[in-house]
């Protein structure tokens, strides 16, 4: 077996180097008129300092990031079942409409007679959020989920301040499964977490809510269906008891792909709800983002809701709220403009394309498959949470094949071998060595059984006790294993010509 | 439905496999009522005809600036976009990709974060960049954030120049974590204002050039006066053209610089998703918040990339964290990135100029109006003008008349005592008979 070239290359994957070693500052992809010569108005501040950018023509550009591409993963590769991210089909139609001229090419700032198109966009897509959460506001600008978690937060606090309770109430209750976003965000809106420790049965009990109640606590953010994959089934006594002690419930909503036209979230008490628009109706995750994070809100806290809102008037035309100063009791801003409109306009064809039905039916498919792998794989692996069927992802661990010597790391390493994207590992941080397998309802079951048998190969392969294979993957990827040890040690986070390096050492 | 593959029989034998006869068996945890019977009040799934059909409808009530003579800037700019960058961002295997947590199946990804990095480094000319905030105004609320927490100071200077937007973004940030925002009045130029406000409780200055005005100004003196009272310099953009003609704020001392990326290969979008950039220096590198790819090696030996320093991270520090974002804008980083490679050193320079002249043309065909008073002496490619009566009532007028000439500065702040100010912006986009159109649009509305 050939094991070098002398290209570096290896078949179709092309060796590739950055754009800084094979670019120079007079390459360009670019046919720009040349500009007139004009004495220029910049008062002196001319740029002086080095750019050092790097130019390459067209078709130099195009290669580099097509063998770029090469080296990526992919929903539209395969099945990638990362617990928790919800990576399903992305339809390309959405991605066309979001290209018409008409949502693209306008300003955010233009006249409001010039956009009134956009804002019954928005306003549609309000419509199709609050009624599948059964709630009766939304804030569309968040840009992702942790800043629609955000938003609600700082919705809650806003409402607690109107009635004399922001001093007073500080603690924000965490179950430990929860998505480091909220402790995260949690601080960010000035409360201090307090944690909800875990249970054997993946649940968050009652008893343990009570228990840390009291006349200082403002909210509980709770995940449901949670991270272990499993629906909360005490959420509407939680809800009570959360309200009755004057706090409010923040619902994380990440999950939300298992319960869409299923259940909804207002009717089992939430006052707040970010919606990924990324996960649940498909705006594709790109490598990290965009997403969208438009956040529901109870009655009790629509009237916090930050700007810019929409308003219709009676004629049937709309208008923006932009200032909160204007605007009674919003909490603020989250951002410069009207949130992310090329989203906003996905989701919506997403969710038009599927109806009522084919939303009901996404979530009853992704349950489906979920449920089907767990019963597929149940017998090779172990599941930390007995025999109760899962919400829409399965949560295995490693308990199973950590005594033979391998862990969840190396098997989701030798799955990258097999040509998929593993699980998600070692979240929730509530169970040791965590696999969290998220299929979706976009994969057929031939797919699933596929993915199912390359699992109980490799479960066999552990109890064969064939350690150093697991340990030396992966093999046939484009990279082997990384050394994060010394990514983090000796950061080196951007590239510098070959003499700056030195000179900069020598200064330190 | 197109997009679900699984057949009725699949569904059956799957239930078999399961061991239950009804989908509904698996949502037993549900509390009871809380199942709905049947589908919620909304319309039934369409083909692909009737949904492009209806948001074609939907797109056609809009004015898009194509079809206009158009001026408006103030912190999203229409600039050309080479057809290559579209293309290339909708290839699959960056499109439905996720964020690079399996870094041997995600070398293309982390690369491209890695060359994003280090072209924004150059741009802004500081030291390390991440990997991308939401948008500018999130990136400099989270600029002032870390400012408090590399001083431990609790108070934030806003320079009047700030955009608005930006200012209220940041203030809603870090009000809630008890953080005391000082937004100093709108102006042209506050160098005096924001040096006056400067004090042993000050955090940061946070300024901006170009400002929301257009201006330009020398950050060197707030700079150092900032660092003479031990307070941090943030400097926030809007247009990320400019550095490529002017002095970036990195050489006058900026210790942050963080703005909107936009401008480089993404388009309008009615305000989103576009691309927050983040710089600093090395010695913040533990307090500044996103994510950050980093060179390293594989088990051969080979160059390879991972995102690093994840110990910032909500996913490990949870409450503890530098800050809370986890998904961040990565696909318009990436057309950034490539928008950026296309232009290289020497295109962004002929961009910029280009931008510029055509500003220089548009300020002095409109101080040759009678009634019109351009305020922004030194510039990149917006200025303020005053006009006689409402700004916002102008704007309005010219929108009838197919020109969209700028934004009221009353529609950013509406208490800045600034009605009759409006902000308009020139870039390459525009013709010389687009700025003829404004010239004699806005004659006949002032008249």
């Amino acid at each position: 077996m050939i094991t070098e070239t002398t290209s570096g290359n290896r078949g179709l994957q092309q060796a590739e180097p950055l754009i800084f070693e094979t670019g120079h500052a007079t390459g360009t992809g670019v046919d720009l008129p040349a500009p007139k010569g004009a004495k220029d108005r910049l008062g002196g501040l001319k740029r002086k300092a080095a750019l050092d950018l790097p130019g390459l023509s067209e078709p130099e550009t195009m290669r580099h990031f097509v063998r770029l591409s090469q080296k990526n993963y992919a929903i539209d590769l395969g099945l990638f079942p990362l617990g928790s991210c919800t990576m399903k089909h992305n339809p390309r139609l959405n991605e066309r409409v979001a290209r018409l001229e008409g949502f693209a090419d306008l300003h955010p700032l233009q006249p409001t007679s010039t956009i009134q198109g956009a804002l019954e966009l928005m306003d549609d897509l309000a419509h199709w959020l609050c009624t599948l959460t059964g709630m009766p506001a939304v804030a569309l600008s968040p840009k992702a989920g942790a800043h629609g978690e955000f938003a609600g937060m700082l919705a809650i606090k806003a409402a607690l301040e109107a009635r004399g309770e922001g001093e007073k109430r500080k603690r924000v209750l965490v179950p430990s499964s929860a998505h480091g976003t909220n402790p995260a965000t949690a601080a960010a809106a000035g409360f201090t977490v307090d944690e909800i420790p875990g249970r054997a049965d993946g649940r968050v009990h009652l008893d343990d809510v009570k228990a840390k109640l009291g006349s200082d606590v403002a909210a509980i953010m709770i995940t449901n269906p949670n991270t272990c994959g499993l629906f909360e089934p005490e959420i509407r006594n939680i809800a009570d008891a959360i309200h009755a002690a004057g706090a409010y419930l923040y619902c994380d909503g990440a999950n939300f792909n298992a319960i869409v036209g299923k259940v909804r979230p207002g009717d089992l008490g939430v006052d707040a709800m970010h919606i990924n628009l990324h996960k649940t109706f498909s705006t594709p995750h790109g490598g990290g983002g965009p997403g969208a994070g438009p956040t529901v809100l109870s009655e009790a806290l629509a009237p916090f809701a930050p700007v810019p809102h929409i308003v219709k008037r009676a004629d049937g035309s709309r208008v923006l709220v932009e200032h909160a100063e204007d605007d009674g009791e919003a909490f603020g801003r989250m951002c410069a403009f009207h949130g992310q409109m090329g989203m906003f306009t996905r989701a919506l064809a997403y969710m038009m394309s599927h109806g009522s039905d084919g939303l009901r039916q996404v979530a009853e498919d992704a349950v489906l498959n979920a449920n089907y792998l767990r019963a597929r794989l149940k017998p090779h692996f172990s599941a930390p949470f007995g025999d109760r069927p899962c919400m829409h992802e399965v949560l295995l661990d490693d308990e199973s094949i950590r005594p033979k010597g391998v862990e969840t790391i190396d098997l989701a390493k030798a799955l990258l071998d097999e040509g998929y994207h593993p699980f998600t590992t070692y979240f929730p941080l509530v169970v040791h060595g965590a696999m969290l397998i998220e299929p979706t309802e976009t994969e057929p079951k031939r797919e699933l059984d596929r993915f199912a048998d390359v699992m109980i190969a490799l479960a066999e392969r552990v109890n064969a006790g064939d350690v150093q294979f697991f340990k030396q993957s992966p093999q046939l990827t484009p990279m082997r294993r990384l050394d994060d040890t010394r990514a983090a040690r000796q950061p080196k986070l951007r590239w510098r010509r070959a003499g700056d390096d030195a000179a900069r050492k020598a200064a330190e | 439905m197109r997009y679900l593959p699984l057949t009725e029989s699949d569904r059956e034998q799957m239930l078999g496999v399961i061991g239950t006869s009804s989908v509904d068996d698996l949502f037993v945890d549900v509390p009871k009522g809380a199942l709905l019977k049947d589908v919620v009040d909304l319309p039934k799934a369409q083909g692909e005809i009737e949904v492009h059909r209806h948001l074609q409808r939907l797109s056609e009530s809009n004015t898009p600036a194509g079809r206009t003579a158009f001026f408006l800037g103030a912190g999203a700019y229409r600039h050309h976009v080479p057809a290559s960058v579209d293309h290339l961002i909708q290839r699959s295997e960056f499109l439905t990709a996720y964020t690079p947590y399996q870094p041997e199946i995600a070398q293309g990804t982390l690369q491209a974060l890695y060359e994003f990095q280090s072209q924004v480094a150059q741009l802004l000319d500081m030291e390390v960049s991440n990997a991308s905030m939401y948008d500018g105004s999130t990136a400099c609320a989270e600029a002032a954030m870390m400012a408090a927490r590399v001083t431990k100071r609790k108070k934030i200077v806003f320079s009047g120049g700030v955009h608005p937007h930006y200012v209220d973004t940041a203030r809603t940030a870090c009000e809630a974590l008890g953080l005391e925002v000082v937004a100093l009045p709108a102006a042209v130029d506050d160098e005096a204002a924001v040096m006056q406000n400067l004090g042993a409780d000050v955090a940061a200055v946070v300024v901006q050039s170009p400002n929301v005005f257009g201006a330009i100004t020398d950050l060197t003196g707030i700079g150092d006066a900032a660092h003479g009272a031990g307070a941090l310099m943030v400097a926030a953009f809007t247009e990320c053209v400019s550095f490529g003609l002017i002095e970036p704020a990195g050489a006058m001392g900026a210790d942050i610089v963080c703005g909107e990326g936009q401008s480089i290969g993404n388009a309008l979008n009615f305000g989103g998703p576009y691309v927050g950039l983040f710089a600093t220096k090395e010695k913040y590198l533990r307090q500044m918040p996103g994510r950050v790819a980093g060179e390293t090696v594989d088990a051969d030996g080979k160059r390879g990339f991972v995102l690093t320093l994840s110990t910032r991270e909500q996913h490990i520090r949870r409450e503890k964290a530098t800050s809370n974002i986890c998904t961040n804008s990565g696909l318009c980083q990436l057309a950034w990135t490539i928008h950026m490679t296309l232009l290289g050193e020497k295109g962004l320079r002929q961009l910029a100029m280009l931008n510029h002249e055509k500003a220089i043309e548009l300020a002095d065909a409109l101080a040759s109006l009678k009634g019109a008073e351009v305020l922004t002496k030194r510039f990149f490619n917006e200025i303020a003008i005053r006009v006689p009566g409402s700004a916002q009532k102008i704007v309005d007028a010219l929108a009838d008349k197919g020109v969209i000439g700028g934004v009221a500065m009353s529609r950013l702040n509406a208490h800045a005592g600034m009605d009759d100010v409006l902000i308009a912006c020139a870039t390459e986009m525009n013709t010389d008979a687009d700025i003829a159109s404004y010239v004699d649009a806005l004659k006949k509305v002032i008249a």
